[in-house]
């Protein structure tokens, strides 16, 4: 045993060894590792240091007095069952979604999966402002079409379903992977060996879909958890953890508890990060053998068919009214009193929001290609180059992905406020807060990228001559490009998305659109935030439309039919 | 055209300037899933003179292919030293080693011509544009690409494919070029056509070359010496004839050429021949066919190839049935009942419809003496 002692001590020394050989690798790593204790690491740490050592000695005060007041124990709770019913209910849409789209041939099928998705790129409390405008005090369908009076949609009511609405495409993307995963041959087999088709689903498919729907409702219940946009416009009396937080630390300016509150919020969402990736990927029977090709799906009844698309198509049509809302609210007069046309709402975000809108385009073009080119290069280092501290490194970047908003806001404001790191207030510390909040984003799509491109072809270039610098320059790089445009697109809408961390960190001189708009509506001018989240939504879509085009072009061409 | 050739491989080879080739007490572990440590490779001594085609031939997971990475430069020794020349090269990186791979799945660019897949070395090298054209202009016309340089990777069938992969190392004017299982990949017809190419060009170029394969007759018709692994350690080297007719360990024996082995006693140890016992026949094996270190009375496996079992009515031969027959065209192959086991006899085809014996049939066999091999049990 102890000569396989020795043999990893040498081991750890020639992975230094070719460190050294390769400066540019260890100057580069040495860089990323940095950024990440600073960006990612210590802001955290200096929450957890002020929430325990509130007047610089080690106490629990801040905490017990959240767990004895009645206000801080409901929103905790408040957050938790809001967490359950919206992962319960998103699950279930998510799974007919998912089971629809991999394994039938209900009809329509494209035009499902290219709205499905749509809730992924709106404005995070777009759907609230929508659910106002329908079911509000003044709400279209309420007062309008039902004639209540003074009918209360917020809440937990409003809120479930806002949030639903928000997060069943997270469920649908996590179980159609799963459900993609489970060889049809399966479900053949135990009907060739006499089960019903009732049967075959309760004993085949969803045994072995159950991980995979166990981590949709952990993903969702996190999601809810750690939403801050909808409770904030649509919550009421409703109390929930994230509102908390924003309000103790920026309204009351209690800043220990307002950290020991959003340190609350992390710990949840961190332990089911971690459980959700070491434990129940382990666990997951879904084997991707890589030889069986893909058949088609066994053919569903009539029945089931035609249910499935009757579900399916209700649940788009709901979210496209929202989306119609949106667009119909930013163009009438009064909603709910006067119908006419107008403009003025437009009239009026050009005169507010004008400035905002340059910051946060300005913000998110600079901060996009970081995310993107910093998440490829982790990657690429932990992909395919072994160097001492490397699970570290993953480990952290990925965490950054569960970190929750307000957390990180939190930590921002608190740890860069003062020399040397003295941020707040300015461009920067909202850049870094995209980029390191987006980064596992790069490089969750740069690892995909890598594992489908063989080691061997960027070994036969090192092999031919070339270094590490150039092999990525000239191999890699361009090989993993259409990754990289997918993970810079979906980074580029969460900058222009962001709010829960992000409304910590704006100043006088740079705001964000979100935050604006959050401001319009609480003041119920809901005709300025519908056309301010009008403009948002179609910057983004340009934007995706833009990016569709330009790497769609030459890929074929380049590629020819090996990829 | 012939003449043609020949110049420009003239002008190639000038440039070549081979150097023996030495591992030295290698060792390479991976870590393995549950903790543990696997000796891919364990304590490999090898010198590849320059100008030898040597191939490393052995079962799947043997440590071919570590050993091949090694010399690349893509994993490092956890113990010994490669030396090139006089020079020890543990830490030069693969980057600097000039030591071209041709790989299993060719590892062409994909998004990068035919040329430019071939010229990329040259590029890394900074050749200067013009030469670099022209290099890559007499490498095309080495592997018989001619027109197809502006082609993708894509687009190619697997057989040009791998000749691109092919020029893209001689291109290089390496001192020593590594292939890996470079035809495992094509159909058996293209198989034989590629080995006879390479066959070529490694004769016209003389090259240093150190192949991996685990398919025999690879290695039997293209190798100077063959190095046969067995889990990570050499069980032996050779040139293909001794590896084929004189194995000297009882898994040489089986992995080439499917030999026999036969249960005998040594009955007497001579000063030219070792007498065994065959069932209740005495058999005399002429000494440099028997291994060191027998004992009178002591039971060994008597090897014999296929190819020297022969089937006849002689009835004072050894008795055997046969169980079953393949015909595989230029042969006819017999499993026959010997004893209480079974051994291989393979017959040539002799052009005959009717030549074939039935199953079931009692025969008579027996053996050509001079193919007789002993090795001791274990
Ligand atoms: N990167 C690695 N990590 C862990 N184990 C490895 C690694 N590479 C090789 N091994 C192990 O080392 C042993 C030798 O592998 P190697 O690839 O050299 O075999 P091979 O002789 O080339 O086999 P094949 O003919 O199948 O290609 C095998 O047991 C293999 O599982
Ligand atoms: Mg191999």
């Amino acid at each position: 045993m102890s000569s396989g002692i020795v043999l990893s001590i040498r081991k750890h020394r020639n992975d230094l060894i070719r460190l050294v050989k390769e400066p540019v690798l260890l100057f580069g790593l040495s860089v990323i590792f940095i950024l990440l204790m600073v960006f990612i690491v210590y802001p955290v740490f200096v929450s957890a240091r002020l929430s325990l050592f509130p007047e610089g000695k080690f106490s629990l005060d801040v905490y017990k007095y959240i767990f004895t007041h009645n206000r801080f124990r409901t929103a905790i709770t408040n957050s938790i069952l809001l967490g359950a019913i919206v992962a319960t209910t998103s699950t279930i849409i998510g799974f007919i979604f998912a089971y629809a789209l991999t394994r039938t041939k209900v009809p329509g099928q494209k035009i499902f999966k290219s709205f499905v998705l749509l809730p992924m790129i709106s404005p995070p409390f777009m759907f609230a402002l929508s659910v106002i405008l329908l079911f509000g005090r003044n709400g279209l369908i309420t007062a309008g079409l039902l004639g209540l009076d003074r009918y209360n949609i917020y809440g937990l009511k409003g809120l479930a379903i806002v949030q639903t609405i928000g997060l069943f495409p997270l469920a649908y993307l996590t179980l159609s992977g799963i459900l993609q995963a489970i060889d049809p041959d399966l479900e053949a087999g135990a009907m060739n060996l006499g089960a019903k088709r009732l049967r075959t689903f309760m004993t085949v498919t969803l045994p072995l879909a159950m991980p995979g729907i166990f981590a949709s409702w952990l993903l969702v219940f996190v999601g809810s958890l750690t939403d801050f946009g909808n409770p904030m416009v649509i919550g009421g009396d409703f109390n929930v953890l994230s509102v908390q937080a924003y309000l103790e630390f920026t309204g009351m300016g209690n800043l220990p508890r307002g950290t020991a509150l959003s340190i609350l919020l992390l710990i949840p969402t961190v332990a089911i990060f971690l459980f959700q990736k070491y434990l129940l990927r382990k666990k997951s029977y879904t084997t991707i053998t890589g030889k069986s090709t893909r058949r088609a799906a066994l053919k569903a009844t009539p029945l089931i068919n035609n249910l499935l698309f009757i579900v399916c198509l209700i649940v788009l049509l709901f979210v496209l009214m929202f989306y119609v809302t949106i667009i119909g609210g930013s163009f009438v007069w009064l909603w709910g009193l006067d119908w006419s046309f107008t403009l003025k709402h437009f009239a009026y975000s050009f005169d507010v929001g004008l400035e905002t809108l340059k910051d946060t385009i300005f913000l998110a073009v600079i901060a996009t290609p970081v995310t993107a080119l910093l998440g490829m290069l982790i990657a690429f280092f932990v992909v395919r180059k072994s160097f001492p501290g490397k699970h570290v490194m993953e480990f952290v970047t990925m965490m950054s992905y569960a970190i929750p908003g307000t957390a990180v806001g939190i930590g921002y404001i608190l740890a860069f406020n003062k020399q040397p790191l003295l941020l707040s207030g300015t461009a920067f510390i909202l850049i870094a807060c995209y980029v390191f909040r987006n980064v596992p984003i790069g490089v969750e799509a740069g690892i995909a990228a890598l594992k489908q491109i063989s080691t061997d072809i960027e070994e036969s270039s090192t092999n031919l001559g070339a270094n590490s610098t150039y092999t990525f320059r000239r191999i890699t790089l361009p090989l993993i490009t259409p990754s990289f445009f997918a993970g810079a697109t979906f980074a580029f809408v969460r900058c222009m998305t962001a709010i829960s961390a992000i409304i910590f960190l704006v100043s006088a001189r740079w705001n964000h659109l979100t935050v604006l708009i959050l401001a319009q509506t609480e003041i119920m001018r809901l005709g300025v935030a519908s056309a301010l989240c009008f403009v948002l939504i179609l910057i983004i879509m340009v934007f995706i439309g833009i990016i569709r085009k330009v790497i769609g072009l030459g890929q074929e061409k380049i590629f020819g039919t090996v990829s | 055209m012939l003449n043609e050739q020949i110049d420009i491989t003239l002008s190639i080879s000038d440039k070549w300037e081979a150097e023996d080739l030495v591992l030295r007490n290698i060792v390479k572990t991976f870590d393995d899933r549950r903790g543990g440590i696997v000796y891919a490779v364990n304590d490999i001594s090898l010198t590849i003179q320059k100008g030898e085609f040597v191939t490393l031939l052995g079962p799947s997971g043997c440590g071919k292919t570590t050993t091949l990475r090694l010399i690349a430069g893509f994993e490092d020794p956890d113990r010994g030293e490669i030396i090139l020349g006089r020079k020890n090269i543990n830490n030069v990186p693969a980057f600097e080693r000039n030591m071209p791979m041709v790989f299993q799945s060719y590892a062409l660019f994909p998004h990068l011509s035919v040329f430019e897949n071939i010229a990329y070395g040259l590029k890394v090298r900074k050749i200067q544009a013009d030469i670099r054209k022209n290099d890559v202009e007499m490498a095309l016309q080495l592997v018989n690409l001619i027109g197809l340089e502006n082609r993708y990777p894509g687009e190619l069938s697997g057989g040009q494919q791998q000749r691109v992969a092919l020029a893209r190392a001689i291109v290089l004017k390496p001192k020593i070029i590594l292939f890996d299982e470079p035809l495992s990949n094509l159909d058996a017809k293209l198989r034989a056509q590629t080995r006879i190419e390479i066959k070529r060009l490694r004769q016209m170029l003389g090259i240093t070359a150190v192949y991996v394969t685990h398919d025999q007759a690879e290695a039997l018709s293209l190798s100077d010496r063959i190095v046969l692994m067995n889990k990570g350690k050499i069980e032996q080297i050779g040139t293909p004839e001794e590896i084929y007719n004189k194995p000297e360990s009882l898994f040489v024996a089986d992995f080439i050429g499917n030999a026999n082995f036969l249960e005998a006693v040594v009955e007497d140890i001579g000063e030219e021949s070792v007498v065994v016992s065959l069932q209740d026949r005495q058999v005399k094996i002429v000494k440099e066919n028997t291994c060191s270190g027998l004992m009178e009375g002591e039971e060994v496996y008597l090897i014999i190839k296929p190819e020297a079992v022969r089937i006849g009515k002689n009835a004072d031969d050894f008795k055997g049935k046969i169980s079953s027959k393949f015909f595989l065209g230029t042969s006819m192959e017999y499993e026959i009942e010997f004893e209480d086991s079974i051994i291989t006899s393979i017959q040539p085809n002799s052009g005959d419809l009717d030549m074939s014996i039935p199953a079931g049939e009692e025969i008579s066999i027996s053996f050509n003496k001079n193919y007789f091999q002993i090795l001791k049990k274990d």
